[in-house]
């Protein structure tokens, strides 16, 4: 099957300033994939690109099967865009404005509005202007969502959203991907991204630096282990793929906790099985750690100029 | 991006001790620091204000002296001033009886230089007033240790500081050029000072509306009304023999010019834009006071929960962003035109009258009952019509602009909108608006003259002269989309052709320019009917050049990044 979103080797300069600079990233029809990556990162500008507003230097960028530079019109019909700062005209209500841009995209479905602008509580009969910033993200929602089409570019599509909206969001979400559309996700809220995405692309400095399936990435890293054992843990010591390992003695049973690489768990266990356990938890990393581990690293050098272009 | 406000490290508080303005609740706390900002901020803006501004000074000191040198050019000008449509467009000819150069300039130049710097002040105070506000820039300053009158309060300081420097320059400028200092000082602080009051115009009509667009909007027509008063004020003193009226002295733009400067100088009447400037601040303030922060006088109200079924389409969303702004354009300038117009009927009488006393008059305009004056009159009032409707349809084409650095031109091009549609729809309604107020001007002019009893020039010949200009128009916006496809950052510099075709239109054949400067505005090209008749050559000329401009710019427009920051 053709794939909905397909980059690879793509480069994109403002200036001196190198925004993407090899970036692949695939987005499988019916996938709902995560797009992560720290501010100035080159998201938007990826995102930019598929919707043939920023033209690439270098690479190929495939977009539900067309070229979205040349095709952009076309594309246009079968996507769906959500901004991070949606900007809307000021002398037009909310509620002209999601009009509008369904219309602009083929035709609006009056039921679904009505519904989801009760679901999103937003009040459509206010001018533009007068909306705070979370006002405006759901009018760029509502519009997204009362669309059919077959895939969903929204880039960091919750930020001014409160909880309780975040929570509809997500529901709305998980809809789509019900229905079988394709959905591109920029986003910070590592939460959300692991409540509904398939499979997830981390960039740092216009480059992919992970991707895979949530699994496949977790599976890459380590588990925190902590247990309660009878007898002398220092066997566990010795282990391959065992880190920073903790042992606190609380009269007959002694506390551990340390790190484990993912693919060296089995042995784990066989050694603890060994040593009398009496509780034993292990957890998979969140990807907030998956992110920060990326990140991590960009922290400490931090100091050298950065190559991301705040875009 | 602006500098962060707090790179001035002095200005910093120290901890544990509150500055004095924190201490006292000052409302005008952080008025010097905004100011320095301000100036960091616009130091480019206002320095080619300054520089054009004192150029031009200087290049009239220069050729009025080289041009009109001896008694009798002098006179033929004064002569030519001495009409209905001269008086209109300069002041109220004070020294025609014994015209010197100074007089020359302070009749001629001076109404001119008042409307530029008084534009730059009203832009100024607006731009750093009303429209932070809008943006929520303001927001940031505000709660920092600034009081609630400090953004208004620095604002003016700004333009008293941009015009008293100006006007210091042009004393300086000519005092070199010979002239004395008391009347150079009377004539530089006339203009500066006036230009301040309309600046105190722009803080009250600050208050009033929550758009800054709306804010400049007004002062502008306040600015246009005070124009049209003390034109009508002293063609009015003109049919009595005398200079200006009582009309006049309800302009500000009057109190500059009454001055009489290298006539019969007194300073006195700027003591009355003293005053304007206190009473309208006052004003301000008490406004300013009984708003909140963000609103307008008036709270917006409720619209409609869905869009009319009209709304559906890049062409009709621009038509609906612009219709506003494009009403206000044709009724304020509609009536000024409709005003103008009825002046045509004393035009006869009037030129009998002065070339009783005045035999040169006769001379030029030999006994054809005035009609050449009339279609003179005529012709300079259709190129101001003209001017009108070009600034508007620059600006009209710049809104493309504001919208792609919104972000919402992205929004609507997400949509299966291509962009030769969006940037059609942009381009055709800005267009259509031009042409409205430039028929609008026309048929304005043509009624007011018209119910007046003037019925020659015909209607036909007044909508033919607009149509004519048309072209010409065309070709201005024309380049417009064409640095806003290429070039974006060079998006102001189409106000430099309005500029040129001011300057040429205005004062090309006083200042004797050499035919390839005038060359360089598209409207010099444009047949002035009815005193020329209309030509096929530049007309199709200009059409062809601005098909190709407008070609041009959806070449560019389609193969640029959107958004170019």
């Amino acid at each position: 099957m053709t794939p909905a979103i397909a980059i690879h080797d793509l480069h994109k300069s403002f200036g001196t300033t190198k925004a993407l600079d090899g970036l692949d990233l695939t987005v499988q029809p019916g996938q709902v994939s995560g797009f992560l990556g720290p501010n100035g990162s080159g998201k938007s500008t990826t995102i930019r690109v598929l919707l043939g507003l920023l033209r690439a230097d270098r690479g190929t960028v495939r977009l539900l099967d067309g070229d979205p530079w040349a095709d952009a019109v076309a594309l246009h019909r079968r996507l769906t865009y959500v901004p991070g700062d949606v900007s809307l005209w000021p002398n037009l209500t909310g509620g002209e404005a999601i009009d509008l841009m369904a219309r602009l995209r083929g035709g609006l479905d009056r039921a679904r509005k009505a519904e989801l602008l009760e679901r999103f509580e937003l009040d459509p009969s206010k001018k533009a202007r007068t909306y705070s910033k979370g006002n405006r993200q759901k009018v760029a929602l509502v519009a997204a969502f009362a669309s059919d089409t077959e895939l969903l570019v929204l880039d960091e599509p919750t930020s001014g959203l409160d909880p309780l909206m975040e929570a509809v969001f997500t529901e709305y979400l998980r809809e789509v991907k019900a229905q079988g559309r394709s959905v591109l996700l920029s986003s910070h809220i590592m939460s959300e991204v692991e409540k509904v995405c398939d499979t997830v692309t981390i960039i740092r400095a216009g480059r992919a630096v992970e991707s895979g399936t949530l699994d496949d990435l977790r599976h890459l890293t380590r588990s925190a282990v902590t247990a309660v054992v009878d007898r002398d843990p220092s066997p566990l010591a010795t282990l391959p793929g065992v880190h920073d390992l903790r042992t606190t003695p609380d009269g007959a049973v002694t506390h551990v906790a340390f790190s484990v690489d993912n693919d060296r768990l089995g042995q784990v266990l066989t050694v603890a099985g060994t040593l009398g356990v009496h509780a034993f938890t292990a957890t998979p990393p969140s990807l907030e750690e998956l992110f920060l581990r990326h990140y991590g690293d960009a922290l400490e050098t931090a100091g050298r100029p950065d190559r991301g272009a705040d875009r | 991006m602006s500098p962060p406000l707090d790179t001035e490290k002095p200005d910093r508080p120290e901890p544990g001790r509150p500055t004095a303005a924190a201490a006292g609740g000052n409302s005008l706390a952080g008025t010097g620091l905004l100011l320095r900002f301000m100036l960091r901020r616009d130091r480019v803006r206002l320095g080619v204000w300054t520089v054009s501004v004192v150029a031009l000074w200087g290049y009239v000191v220069v050729a009025f002296g080289a041009l009109y040198s001896t008694p009798e050019e002098r006179q033929s000008r004064a002569a030519l001033m001495d009409t209905p449509a001269s008086i209109m467009m300069t002041g109220p000819g004070y020294g025609l009886d014994d015209y010197s150069v100074g007089a020359m300039m302070a009749n001629e130049l001076l109404l001119w230089i008042v409307i530029a710097l008084a534009v730059m002040s009203i832009l100024e105070v607006v731009r750093h007033t009303r429209a932070e506000e809008e943006s929520g820039r303001s927001e940031l300053v505000r709660a920092g240790v600034v009081g609630r009158h400090a953004p208004a309060v620095a604002a003016m300081a700004l333009v008293v500081v941009v015009n008293t420097a100006i006007a210091g320059l042009t004393v300086v400028l000519l005092a070199a050029g010979g002239y004395g200092l008391g009347d150079s000082l009377v004539l530089a602080a006339a203009a500066g000072l006036t230009a301040v009051v309309f600046g105190a115009v722009a803080t009250v009509t600050c208050q009033l509306t929550a758009q800054g667009r709306g804010a400049s909007g007004l002062a502008g027509a306040g600015l246009g009304l005070a124009v049209v008063v003390r034109a009508a004020g002293d063609i009015e003193g003109a049919a009595a023999d005398g200079h200006g009226s009582a009309l006049s002295w309800f302009s500000p733009v009057a109190w500059a010019q009454q001055t009489r400067v290298f006539v019969d100088t007194r300073a006195w009447p700027l003591a009355l834009g003293v005053v304007a400037v206190v009473v309208l601040l006052a004003l301000a303030a008490g406004l300013a006071s009984h708003r909140d922060f963000g609103a307008g006088m008036y709270p917006d109200r409720a619209g409609r929960a869905a869009a009319r079924a009209a709304l559906r389409s890049p062409a009709a969303l621009a038509w609906r962003q612009q219709r506003l702004a494009l009403l206000w354009w044709t009724v304020g300038t509609g009536l000024m035109w409709l005003a103008s117009g009825t002046y045509l009927k004393d035009i006869p009488d009037m030129v009998e009258k002065m070339a009783e006393s005045n035999p040169l008059m006769t001379e030029i305009f030999r006994g054809d009952g005035g009609q050449a004056v009339v279609d003179g009159f005529v012709c300079i009032m259709l190129l101001f019509v003209a001017l009108v409707a070009l600034g508007y349809g620059i600006s009209a084409v710049l809104r493309a602009r504001t919208e792609e650095t919104a972000g919402r031109t992205e929004l609507v091009l997400a949509t299966p909108v291509s962009r030769t549609r969006w940037l059609g729809a942009q381009l055709a309604v800005a267009g259509l608006g031009t042409t409205v107020l430039m028929l609008g001007g026309a048929l304005g002019l043509a009624a007011g003259a018209h119910s007046s009893g003037a019925t020659n020039p015909d209607l036909v010949t007044y909508v033919g002269a607009a149509l004519t200009y048309l072209p010409a128009l065309g070709v201005v916006l024309g380049l417009t989309a064409v640095l806003f496809a290429w070039a974006p950052r060079w998006g102001a510099a189409p106000w430099a052709c309005l500029v040129v075709a001011f300057v040429v239109g205005m004062f090309g054949q006083a200042l004797k320019l050499p035919g390839w400067v005038q060359g360089l505005s598209p409207l010099w090209w444009v047949p002035q009917m009815p005193v020329d008749d209309f030509a096929w050559p530049p007309v199709l000329g200009l059409t062809a050049l601005a098909a190709a401009l407008f070609a041009l710019a959806f070449v560019g427009f389609r193969r640029r990044d959107i958004p170019v920051t």
